[in-house]
């Protein structure tokens, strides 16, 4: 288990009150000033040498991201966007930081935005987040008034000034260039990549968007050293991650621990185990719902981070790990998942808009046992066809999942789906095209 | 994105009084100059709290004049995103939470409270026309599950007795207090912290 000490989110669980006095004394805003004057080439080779992978769910190197901003603000200012848009089902980390971890995040944007030559910072908060948004409004007040942020922060000579912009509960606008969109004030559908985001962003600028828990662990990043953060974990998994545990756990929490740890040792430790027992467990969602689940014989030995979980076939996402155990239809599970995606789906691109609907319909079906065992290779070859073929990674967030299923718990799938086309009884209706139906009861 | 119906019966005209416009201008100056587009998602949730809860096409036409911007662009994002209504919703408007995290821990038995003590369906009115209630998506407190939204605050925790309590008081006229109903106020494994314990609570 990880030592309290090296936790970086000290007030996770809102044991000492959020206010910047408070924060002060976790160490927040201590030696920002000096940090700033060491540089922005310093601070982007030490956040690429701790090897610091984004915490929004793709995992892509900050330090790498930061540094594709143009070095110079030449015609166009530079803008920093950060992601609160949380909605992947099972994930609930960032609502903590918002609302008990302000002044680290607010810390974590002056030193970005430092960083990538940005004046202005957006945080863009999902609208259902609103006490939270108010209580993050109350931080940036605080540093306001104490010259944290603003004209000539810390008296650095940098000005930096924060805004918050709700959505306005839109799933999709978790996707970085539909946040864009919608922070125009349009509707959230994602853009092409390229160009990308970090050349031509919001307002057609250099823009670049981080996730609330990046920023927010960059500050104590560069307090404690690059070499602290990546002697945690192992090599390009370095470091600690909050962790959401919910589902059919006796004790469902949120918890920081180190990468790598073992899921087994994460739910049993923390979340006081499977309801019913370790053997009682079905299978594990490791990083929101746009990741496949893993049964039970993979979570036995699985670790988690990134590159463990796409050597199991599945993702760390943002590590909100849903648990559900035997008392659960699987199959029913995943249909809801299923309605999820088909209810954000932005509607874009035909192959997610039609596909996320065809995957609901056909998922419930197969809950009910009404489908025929064809549809089983069926279903997979829809969800092959939208993977891949839409703008955004929402196509494949949606059926990910899907298959996740398919190739883990087919047999199950089959059993309950036994229903057979072939007509069986004749009957004189000629016509009749569907001639299956007759047999159903009230045909 | 969402299906949405337009109410029948639309007012005559909006206006956004003295507050709102208050409000209205201080973010549109959040935006750089030239871009104020961009507050149109804040100047409608604006819209839609001064005219009880729901958005009618004439604060869209006010708005749109407002920023300078073509009316069916504010229609767009109006009808695009689930949390704009466009006809009347409860003085207490309930969302309760269905997702699969909060589903493997008994929303389904909210549903069913909220079909009983407020209205068969969704979005229609509870007899006295105070509550109205509808399922959503994910809300993003998947670790106190189940959980609920009424207006502006977090119900946690939740199971179907709880959530009868919680509608009687509002039948009652009172606000009942938004939170964990374990009492957690934060995100905690409840009798089982592991980590923290040098902080004071713990």
């Amino acid at each position: 288990m990880l030592k309290d000490e090296d936790r970086i989110f000290q007030n996770l669980y809102n044991d000492n009150g959020a206010d910047l006095e408070s924060a002060k004394l976790r160490n927040d805003w201590s030696g920002t000033k000096e940090i700033l004057e060491k540089g922005r080439d310093w601070i982007i080779n030490e956040v690429k040498s701790s090897e610091l992978r984004g915490r929004g769910g793709a995992g892509f190197p900050t330090g790498l991201k930061w540094s594709f901003a143009p070095k110079e603000v030449v015609s166009r200012p530079h803008y920093l966007v950060i992601n609160a848009d949380e909605s992947e089902p099972g994930t609930c980390k960032d609502r903590d930081i918002l609302r008990f971890e302000p002044h680290k995040l607010i810390e974590g944007c002056l030193i970005a935005s430092y960083a990538v030559n940005a004046h202005k910072c957006y945080i863009y908060i999902r609208g259902e987040y609103f006490n939270e948004g108010q209580k993050l409004q109350i931080a940036i007040d605080e540093a306001y008034k104490n010259n944290l942020i603003g004209k000539d922060s810390l008296n650095s000579g940098w000005d930096l000034d924060i805004y918050i912009h709700y959505g306005a509960g839109a799933y999709i606008c978790g996707e970085e260039t539909a946040l864009l969109e919608s922070l125009e004030g349009k509707k959230g559908q994602p853009r092409l990549k390229p160009p990308f985001p970090a050349l031509i962003g919001l307002y057609g600028c250099p823009t670049i968007i981080n996730n609330v828990e990046t920023v927010a662990a960059v500050p104590t990043i560069l307090r404690r050293g690059a070499k602290w953060f990546s002697s945690l974990g192992r090599p390009k998994n370095t470091g600690t991650k909050i962790y959401c545990i919910s589902g059919n756990v006796n004790n469902p929490c949120n918890v920081e621990e180190e990468m790598g740890i073992p899921l087994r040792e994460l739910i049993e430790t923390h979340a006081g185990g499977v309801v019913g027992g370790w053997d009682n467990l079905k299978a594990v969602i490791p990083g929101g719902s746009s990741m496949p689940m893993l049964p039970k014989e993979i979570c036995d030995n699985m670790k988690m981070d990134f590159d463990s979980c796409v050597e199991n076939k599945t993702g760390l996402g943002t590590a909100g790990i849903v648990v559900i155990n035997n008392d659960q239809d699987i199959i029913k599970c995943m249909a809801r998942i299923a309605r999820f995606y088909k209810h954000e789906s932005c509607g874009q691109c035909t192959p997610c808009r039609e596909g996320s609907g065809w995957m609901w319909r056909m998922l419930e079906r197969m809950a009910a046992g009404e489908a025929t065992p064809d549809e089983v290779d069926m279903l997979f070859d829809v969800t092959k066809q939208i993977e891949g073929h839409t703008i955004c990674a929402f196509g494949e967030g949606s059926s990910w999942p899907v298959q996740g299923l398919i190739r883990h718990f087919k047999d199950e799938i089959l059993d309950r789906n036994k229903f057979d086309p072939v007509v069986k009884k004749q009957k004189n209706i000629p016509y009749l095209v569907d001639q299956h139906l007759l047999e159903k009861e009230n045909a | 994105m969402s299906i949405k119906k337009i109410h029948k019966d639309q007012p005559e005209t909006f206006e956004f009084n003295e507050k709102s416009m208050q409000a209205a201008n201080k973010i549109v100056s959040n935006y750089p100059d030239g871009k104020q587009q961009s507050a149109v998602m804040a100047l409608l949730y604006i819209a839609q709290r001064q005219n009880d809860n729901w958005i009618p096409l004439k604060a869209m036409k006010y708005i749109a004049k407002f920023l300078g911007m073509p009316y069916i662009k504010v229609y767009e994002v109006a009808t695009f995103y689930s949390m704009y209504n466009l006809s009347p919703v409860g003085k207490y408007f309930f969302q309760v939470c269905t997702t699969t995290p909060c589903m493997l821990r008994g929303a389904y038995d909210l549903v069913k409270v909220c079909k009983k003590k407020i209205s068969k369906k969704e979005n229609e009115l509870s007899q006295d026309g105070k509550i109205s209630w509808m399922e959503v998506e994910c809300l993003g407190a998947c670790v106190n599950a189940p959980m609920m939204q009424v207006n502006e605050d977090y119900y946690e925790d939740l199971n179907d007795k709880k959530l009868e309590e919680i509608i009687d008081t509002i039948y009652q006229n009172k606000i009942p207090k938004p939170g964990s109903y374990t009492g957690r106020i934060n995100a905690e494994p409840v009798n089982n912290r592991k980590t923290l314990l040098g902080n004071k609570n713990a």
